[in-house]
């Protein structure tokens, strides 16, 4: 009897210049949910596409249950029994459930004989498994949850003994994440092997039974997931040890550089969604807001940055006052020393086909320094972008780069030295670090808080209440449009969260 | 009884004038469902009708001109089939580039063979598609009504008018009911999911590109085989773009492209009968206003009156395997 489901010997494989995956030797055993688990870009996604059939390795051999196999192609993958749930689901969104399952293992020339009988394996399956879906029901109707069920149904209808599951939790809410989970485990105990590709640790750490991690295309190394530690991952997959806390000094707040007064912020369907908040930031502080997402934290951004007019309210930059009810405009408001870092950098904050220096000067692209009469100074932009690209450790380091292919966090970084390197004043910033690995996320941490050391007025926004907790100096609750509550950063977790989900202010009701 | 007799004079011509735009509408939904535009149906149609004309004037036969039409039309439709598969190029492109070539070719060869100004010798006798009549037309064309619409619009066209009637259930029953159909609509909205369901992407789209070049074929000879008795330079003469309005029309569904082919056909053929003649009221109607009509509504139609037409999903986009 042979314990080992898969076995990959030497997996190599290049992408022109790019070395995704060097030399990986990895042994997954059978009936058990093995993590994969690395940063973006570190090569799992290859690496799994390999197993799967997509591509071929340029080098190395693939063993299922022992035996060597050549998987040229997915029906190759697909006849050893392995089945994946890709990142970006492979459904066709009008077809019906039943249709997408039966796609490419239909029997027979003719569809009627086939409906009938995957019908009835299909009930079989949603039976056996606990994984209820309306065979008729079209997939674009369905939420993602159940795509995603659908993407696992349509494996094991194919027969996979082995199912790969590429970030499956990256569209799911955390209730659905939890509920795979309980899915995953099921199938374990039905003897599947499940190998779970992830960037989460948290995940991690609750459902495998063993974790490989890579780093930048190669296996690094093989835990027993309860004998690691959430550190551990963390230092395997960075490569260095890697602070999950943030250490910083105490604030000498100054004068007060941003002053909100009675903003009241009104969005496309007419409804407020900012309802008369006020609020200021000094220098040398980080003033967070914490909240559930939609309560009003995208459109008090929008406003201060002057992207979205405010209906009524009085906003101060520096003791003067932002005209935003009117015209205020973000140029203007850079010039006069705000800028910005919107929430949503892939559609706010970079154009992805630009070159990493063209986004590296957006926005400031009228600055005498990057002109030479009417034109672009091309060489002192790209003389300009590949200093940010030292300073920030942006990878690649290729100031001639498609922005869209960076990462997340090197995206990030983009637009943080954008910013950042214009020494403004006040620095308004959202979500910093949503979508940006760890490594990328500690050393954002560290430059916000270096901008409030060097006496910048800092107002961020996030959803992650451990990232305000951790930046802030003050923390400021919004929910439902207005700010329900103000707390020193080391109140607990469980108050914020009460005032989070816009439970009264104890403290302010008792006075 | 005159206003009857003339309705079905007026129906028959709108099904001669509708069979090009069935084929080729239907070609243009077997390649647009499979994700491939097509814009070059005109060029296909074009290329086939003189290629019949040719081959049928030089061997008196047909089916060889048929025969003739189709390949060369499906060779065009591998030409638009590789550069938009294989070589991942602009479809738009490639079909006018067919279209352009087709155009040329057509009267440069006609010349250089038959000296006759870019035309094919006038076809007659087994070298043209001759018309069929229905069992019992001529005894029972003298009952009023059914024996009219039986014996006059329904009975006497040709073989290849049939053909494309019943090429419309029969690409229905393609699409939604067999294992190919149910690939090619899929591959046409995501061909990431055929690609990992282990279904070459690149072999189902050869073979809807090429289904597309037989029915081509077919329409391009029924113009200069059946409809006509011979190849006139430029005689397809913007059927293939109507066609093509009347797919998006019909929202790419086999029964709705013939309703929609027939509607335009319709219009074509009041046009051609409207010509000189006065209506009530409105007295007489200017003949170039006529014959833009169909071009008009089609506007009109397509502009707002027939709600959101959603094209395949994948339709124009090159399938790359992404990294």
């Amino acid at each position: 009897m042979n314990d080992i489901a898969i076995e990959l010997k030497g997996i190599d494989k290049k992408f022109g210049l790019v070395h995704a995956n060097k030399n990986i030797n990895m042994k997954v055993r059978k009936g058990t949910i093995h993590g994969i688990i690395g940063e973006n870009g570190a090569g799992k996604s290859t690496l799994m596409s390999i197993l799967y059939g997509f591509y071929q390795a340029d080098n190395g051999d693939i063993f299922v249950d022992g035996k060597k196999t050549v998987i040229k192609d997915p029906n190759a993958a697909i006849s050893v029994g392995i089945g994946m749930v890709h990142q970006h689901f492979m459904l066709v969104e009008n077809f019906t459930v039943l249709e997408n399952i039966m796609l490419g293992a239909e029997e027979s020339q003719v569809l009627n004989a086939g409906i009938t009988k995957a019908r009835r394996e299909l009930k079989q399956l949603e039976e056996e498994y606990e994984l209820e879906v309306d065979p008729d029901a079209i997939i674009e109707e369905l939420p993602v949850g159940i795509q995603q069920r659908v993407e696992i149904l349509k494996a094991l209808y194919r027969g996979a003994e082995i199912l790969i599951l590429d970030e499956p939790t990256g569209v799911l809410t955390p209730a659905e994440a939890d509920h795979l989970f309980r899915i995953l485990e099921q199938l374990k105990s039905e003897g599947k092997t499940i190998l779970l590709i992830t960037h989460k640790l948290r995940e991690i750490m609750a459902v495998t039974d063993e974790v490989s991690v890579m780093r930048r295309g190669e296996m690094v190394a093989t835990r027993t997931t309860s004998e690691t530690s959430v550190e551990e991952l963390a230092e395997l997959m960075v490569g260095r040890h890697v602070l999950l806390h943030v250490e910083k000094g105490p604030a000498s707040p100054g004068d007060v550089m941003l002053s909100v007064e009675n903003l009241t912020v009104r969005d496309g369907r007419g409804v407020d969604m900012v309802k008369n908040v006020s609020f200021n930031v000094r220098a040398g502080e980080i003033v967070g807001i914490a909240g559930v997402a939609g309560n009003g934290q995208s459109e008090l951004l929008q406003a201060i940055s002057g992207i979205r007019r405010a209906v009524t309210g009085k906003v101060m930059l520096q003791g003067e006052p932002i005209h935003v009810t009117g015209t205020a405009d973000p140029a203007e408001l850079r010039h006069r020393g705000l800028a910005h870092v919107p929430e949503d950098r892939q559609h706010m904050g970079l154009v992805l086909k630009f070159d990493e220096s063209e986004n590296s000067i957006l926005g400031y692209h009228d600055d005498p320094k990057y002109l030479n009469g009417m034109f672009l100074n091309i060489d002192a932009i790209r003389k300009d972008a590949a200093d940010k690209i030292e300073k920030y450790d942006i990878r690649p380091p290729n100031p001639r780069l498609k922005t869209a292919n960076f990462s997340g966090g090197n995206q990030q970084k983009i637009v943080l030295a954008r910013e950042m390197e214009r020494d403004p004043a006040v620095l308004v910033i959202g979500q910093p670090t949503r979508g940006v690995d760890v490594g990328a996320i500690e050393f954002i941490h560290k430059r916000i808080i270096e901008m409030r050391d060097a006496g910048k007025a800092v107002l961020l926004v996030s959803v992650e209440l451990d990232e305000i907790r951790s930046l802030s100096d003050r923390v400021l609750v919004m929910f439902d449009g207005r700010i329900v509550g103000e707390r020193a950063p080391d109140a607990s977790e469980g108050e914020l969260g009460l005032l989070m989900a816009g439970v009264e202010d104890t403290k302010e009701a008792a006075q | 009884m005159e206003y009857f007799d003339t309705l079905i004079v007026i129906l028959q011509s709108t099904v001669r004038v509708s069979v090009p735009l069935i084929l080729a509408a239907l070609a243009g939904l077997y390649s647009e469902r499979a994700g491939i535009f097509d814009i070059g149906l005109e060029g296909k149609m074009l290329a086939a009708a003189f290629a019949g004309g040719a081959a049928a004037a030089v061997t008196a036969s047909a089916l060889i001109g048929l025969a003739a039409a189709i390949f060369v039309s499906v060779c065009l439709a591998l030409v638009h089939g590789f550069a938009s598969i294989t070589q991942r190029g602009n479809q738009i492109v490639s079909g006018v580039a067919i279209n352009f070539i087709a155009l040329g070719a057509t009267v440069i060869l006609g010349q250089a063979w038959f000296r006759q100004g870019g035309r094919t010798p006038q076809l007659s006798g087994d070298s043209r598609f001759t018309t069929v009549e229905l069992p019992y037309a001529a005894e029972i064309a003298d009952i009023p009504v059914i024996g009219s619409i039986y014996s006059n619009l329904l009975s006497g066209h040709f073989m290849l008018t049939y053909l494309a009637f019943a090429l419309v259930p029969f690409t229905w029953w393609v699409l939604y009911r067999t294992r190919f159909g149910l690939r090619l609509r899929a591959v046409g909205e995501n061909p990431g999911a055929v690609d990992t369901a282990g279904i070459s992407v690149t072999w189902l789209r050869y073979r809807a590109v090429i289904c597309c070049g037989i029915l081509c074929g077919i329409a391009g000879a029924y113009l200069s085989m059946a409809m006509t008795a011979g190849f006139v330079k430029g005689m397809t003469a913007g059927k293939g773009f109507i066609a093509l309005a009347a797919l998006i029309f019909a929202k790419w569904k086999p029964v709705n492209v013939m309703f929609a082919c027939l509607l335009f056909g319709f219009l074509d053929a009041m046009s051609i009968r409207m010509q000189g003649n006065e209506l009530p009221i409105i007295g007489v109607v200017p003949v170039q206003f006529m014959q833009a009509l169909p071009y008009l509504l089609t506007v009109i139609l397509l502009a707002g009156f027939i709600g959101k037409a959603i094209p395949p999903r994948a339709g124009g986009v090159p399938y790359v395997k992404e990294r």
